[in-house]
Formats: structure tokens, sequence, C-alpha cells
């Protein structure tokens, strides 16, 4: 057996170490909420950019994907390319967050017991999700600011009501989000990791943000209309290129899909 | 403040067809430190996972601090602090920045950076959770479930694959712990651990408590102690025995080795020794020892914890 060389003391008297009588003694009690919700969602946020890959997602690729597709007229969009384009990848960009990012990282964190062992701190499981979700919102800022000022750079002239653009970035972040945690909180990490990487691809291939969907047939565009990053970059093309107000079906699409998502991810998410 | 820090009646769960922990009972009293001794698969875990509110019981009863574990969380968990077996650490979070953020959910944690550097891990407080060593992990994992200075811990084998030294600085923290009247519940298949600072340990194999007592109960009965030595083989005894007290009793157990169990006094000693120079004999390895844990769960289960 691997013995220690100095004996310890059989509980009943002090102990030969560096500890001074009363340094543990218990004080035990929870921080206050804020205090909680504030050191855990800069702790995700960090976290989020000191991953690489997630850099490459969330950032860089989006805004390549401006730039290149901006520069060279690979396809036909029915106007200027940079008004079409900026839209577009925005909800690329609240796609790679909200949802691919989202749920790998909780995938992960489901798979090394982080989500387990947080659960048995005094953070409520409510602070918890309200800290993700400000991380979430936090990366989409600094997406949203890269990509606007890149597409001013690009001669983008955008239109219509920030706060229409805000609203739609929210609900496609709801929505997004609740079908990440949902893959999330019921396969395995890796599973999600390639499930999440391959829905992202088809999103953005067939999702109406690089290629407009009136380049599919009609059958097919009528479907993809429905998916939820189409529904996004729909919307924030109406408002963005011609000033409209968001059209009714795409404020539907997105909080069914919202609604479903999030309903599904709350009752089949495990924890562990 | 409820007399008993745990109290677990009658506990039972059940995987499957698998009985895990089978009518597992035991107490540990306020400022306690109460041992769950046993080998791998034996039900420990389980059993403690139920009192952190993780798992529910099929049956029997869980009272941690006086509350239902499976109902009251919420009020438990700012009282009561967590070490897993393994994991609960962001993978790319450094062990610094893991600990602040756990300290942050209480309202008086330790100062975190003292923290590390008792427990060794100064150095590497910048250290992704990934890139330490599996002791380094043990250790960062111990230290979230201390630093918001609850009233009662729940540690679930905090030395398994520690060095020495390792060892040795979660035994003294451990140790400070219950002298500062934290109670302390951890799982442990290393005897020696459960003997030396337990105030009370519960044996349990197969799902069930097979034993449970002070180190000192259920190390005692059977012969008190013994005396050990080496010698050649095939010694006579009989001249031994007889000048041995009544109730003694000595015996080569091997060949070469013998055995003198009774009561181990001075005079007995005297006597062993006072034999061994009639015959010319050089006792070698002459030792008195104690009844082990080791013994008693070999006695209890016929084989041993580490087979």
């Amino acid at each position: 057996m691997t013995e220690p060389t100095a004996a310890t003391t059989n509980g009943n008297g002090p102990a030969a170490s560096g500890w001074a009588p009363g340094e543990l003694a218990p004080r035990p009690g929870a921080a206050p909420l804020g205090r909680m919700l504030l050191a855990q969602a800069a702790t995700e946020l960090r976290l989020t950019f000191r991953n690489g890959e997630v850099v490459l997602l969330t950032l860089v690729i989006p805004v390549l994907l401006l730039v290149l597709f901006t520069a060279v007229p690979l396809v036909d969009v029915g106007g200027r390319r940079v008004d079409f384009l900026v839209p577009g990848v925005l909800a690329l960009a609240v796609l790679s967050t909200s949802f691919t990012g989202l749920a790998i990282a909780t995938g992960f964190e489901r798979q090394y017991g982080v989500l387990k062992r947080l659960g048995a701190t005094a953070l409520p499981r409510g602070v918890l999700i309200a800290a993700k979700s400000l991380g979430v919102l936090a990366v989409e800022a600094v997406q949203a600011v890269l990509l606007v000022a890149v597409g001013l750079g690009l001669g983008w002239s955008p239109h219509g009501s920030v706060f229409a653009v805000a609203g739609l970035l929210v609900a496609g972040t709801a929505a997004f989000a609740g079908l990440g945690l949902l893959l999330a909180g019921t396969l395995k990490a890796l599973t999600t990791l390639v499930t999440a990487n391959f829905i992202y691809i088809l999103l953005l291939v067939g999702g109406g943000v690089i290629f407009p969907l009136t380049s599919f047939p009609s059958g097919v565009r009528h479907v993809l209309g429905l998916l939820p990053v189409a529904a996004l970059s729909d919307g924030l093309r109406a408002v963005l290129r011609q000033g409209a107000a968001v059209p009714v079906h795409d404020w539907v699409t997105l909080l069914v899909w919202a609604a479903v998502g999030l309903t599904a991810a709350a009752r089949t998410f495990r924890w562990e | 403040m409820p007399e008993a820090a745990v109290e677990v009646d009658g506990l039972v769960k059940r995987y499957g067809a698998t009985t895990a922990v089978d009518g597992v009972t035991f107490v540990a009293p306020t400022g306690s430190m109460l041992a769950l001794l046993g080998p791998n698969g034996a039900g420990k875990t389980t059993t403690v996972e139920i009192c952190e509110g993780f798992r529910r019981a099929d049956a029997g009863t869980v009272r941690v601090l006086g509350l239902d574990p499976a109902r009251a969380g919420r009020r438990l968990r700012p009282r009561v602090g967590v070490m897993l077996q393994s994991g609960g650490v962001y993978p790319g979070a450094r062990s610094g920045e893991m600990l602040r953020l756990v300290a942050a959910y209480a309202a008086h944690p330790l100062d975190p950076a003292m923290l590390l550097d008792r427990l060794g891990l100064a150095s590497s407080a910048r250290t992704p959770y990934r890139r330490l060593s599996g002791g380094q992990q043990q250790r960062l994992s111990l230290a979230m479930a201390v630093v918001g200075r609850p009233e009662l811990v729940f540690l679930d084998e905090p030395t398994a694959g520690l060095d020495p030294q390792a060892r040795r600085a979660t035994w003294e923290l451990l140790s400070a712990l219950r002298a500062d009247g934290v109670t302390v519940v951890l799982t442990t298949h290393y005897m020696e651990e459960a003997e030396r600072l337990a105030d009370h340990v519960v044996i349990v194999d197969a799902g069930r408590v097979v034993a449970s007592g002070t180190p000192a109960e259920l190390t005692r009965g059977g012969a008190d102690r013994q005396l050990r030595f080496r010698a050649p083989p095939a010694l006579e005894l009989d001249r031994l025995v007889l000048a041995l007290p009544v109730g003694s009793h000595a015996s080569e157990v091997a060949p070469g080795q013998y055995v003198v169990e009774g009561t181990i006094d001075p005079q007995l000693l005297a006597t062993v020794t006072a034999w061994c120079a009639a015959h010319g004999v050089l006792a070698e390895d002459l030792r008195v020892m104690q009844r082990s844990l080791e013994d008693v769960f070999l006695e209890l289960t016929g084989r041993g914890l580490r087979s």
C-alpha cells in the first residue's frame, strides 16, 4: 500500500497541517442571485471565445462568406449582392451561435459532468439558463457589430427599424436554441457535434442564407421556406433591404419553432 | 441543528434487475467523519448520490441536515459541499477560474487562491482542467467541494489515485474540516484511510452493510493483538505454549512465520524472547500488531478488499 510518510491523527486531535483552527469553520449560504448570474455568464463567455473552433464557426466563417460572396458574382440575387448577403449572413451568425455552438458546448458539458456538478451547487437552474442565454446574446452582439461593420465597408446600405431587426434576432435565437438544446440534451456529445455541424452546413446551403430560395424548384422552395433560418433571413431582408415590416409568416414560423423546440428540449433534456 | 447530519435508513436502489443498494442504514452525527468503506461496485457512490439529491431512492428514508434531499435540494445545496468521483469541470476552464466560479455561488467563500495553494495547486492555477494530472483534477474537485464553507461535505473517493504527498494534503484538509465542526461523509476503498481518519466506519459489500462502528470497535474482537516474528521453520513450540499465560496461543502459520495471539503485554513479550534465547533463536521482524480493518473485511466477506 502507498502510505504517506507522516501519520495523520484519527480526527480527534489537531492535525499536523497548515490549517489554523476555525479556518474551515462552516459559514454556509448562497451568494445573491445577481452575483451568481454575472460570474456564470462571464465565465461562459470567456470559455466560448477561448475555443478556437467556436471563433472560427461564429466569427471567421460568416465574415469570410460575406466578403467572398459580395466580391465574386457566384449567385444571382436579384439586386445588389451585399444588400442580400448581410441579412443572410446575420441569420447564419445567429444559427452558428445559438444552435451549433450552444449544442456542442452543452453536449460536452453534459458529458463531462459539468451540468451535474453545477446542479449540486447553490446556483439555481434558472440562473444557469439565464447566464447561458446572456452568454449567447453577448456573442451575437459581437457578431452583429462585426458583420455590420464589414457590410458597411463593402458598401451595404441598410434600411428599416432596428427594433424589428433585434426582435427577429431574439426570436431566431429562441428557435435555434430550443433545437440545439434538444440535440444536446438527448444525444451523446460527439453525435451532437457531428449532427449540429451537419445541420449548419445543410442550412447554409438550403436555408436561403447565401443562395436565394428562388433558385430552388417551387415545391422544394416552399418546404425550405418553413425552416427557421429561412424565416429569419427572409424577415431580416424584408426589413433591412426594403425597410418593410416583418412578414407575418416569418414571425409565425420562428415563434412556432421556438415554442416546439424549447418545449421539446425542456421535456427531454437529461442533465447527466 | 439536528444531532445527526445524515441519516440513512433501509435505503434501496435498483437499476433494472440489479439491486445496487440493498437496505443500507447508517447515521453520521453532526461534526463527525464517516467513511463508507467497500470495494468498487459495493453501492457506495449510489448511496452518496442519493444523499446529494442526484438520484431517488426506491425504498427507505434519507435525511440530510434533517431534510429530504429529493425535495429540499434548493435549501440544502448552499449548505452541502459535493465532490464527484470524476469530472464536473468545464474541460477548457483553468483551475483557478473554475474554483473562483464555484466560490462566487457562496455568500462567504474561502479565498480560492489560498485553497489552491494549500492543496499544492498554486502552480497549475492557470492550467486548463483537461491538462491537469488525475491527482490535480482530484484536488481541484475537493477544493470545489469545500470553497463555499459548507457544514456538510460528501466526498466520493477523495484520495483515489493520489500520490502519497497529495494524499497527505487531502488527509490534512479532511482532519481540519472535522476539527472545525464540518461533518464529513466520504467513500473509500483504502482501509488505512478509513481507519486513520474516520470516527465511524460503515463497511459495505454488494449493496449491504456488513459491519459498522468506530475503527476500534471494528478491530476489537477475536484476538486483541498479535505478536508476529520470523525464525527458522519447525521450531518446537510446546515449551513456549506452556510458558505463555492461559488464553494465549502460539502457532507457526507458515514455514518460519510465527504468531502469538492473546493479551500481548510486556510480560508476554519477555516470555517469548526468553524462549527464543533459550533455543538460540534470533527472532527477526518481531512485531506487535493490531487487528486491521483489512482483517475484519476479510473475515466478513471472505475476500480481500482490492481483489
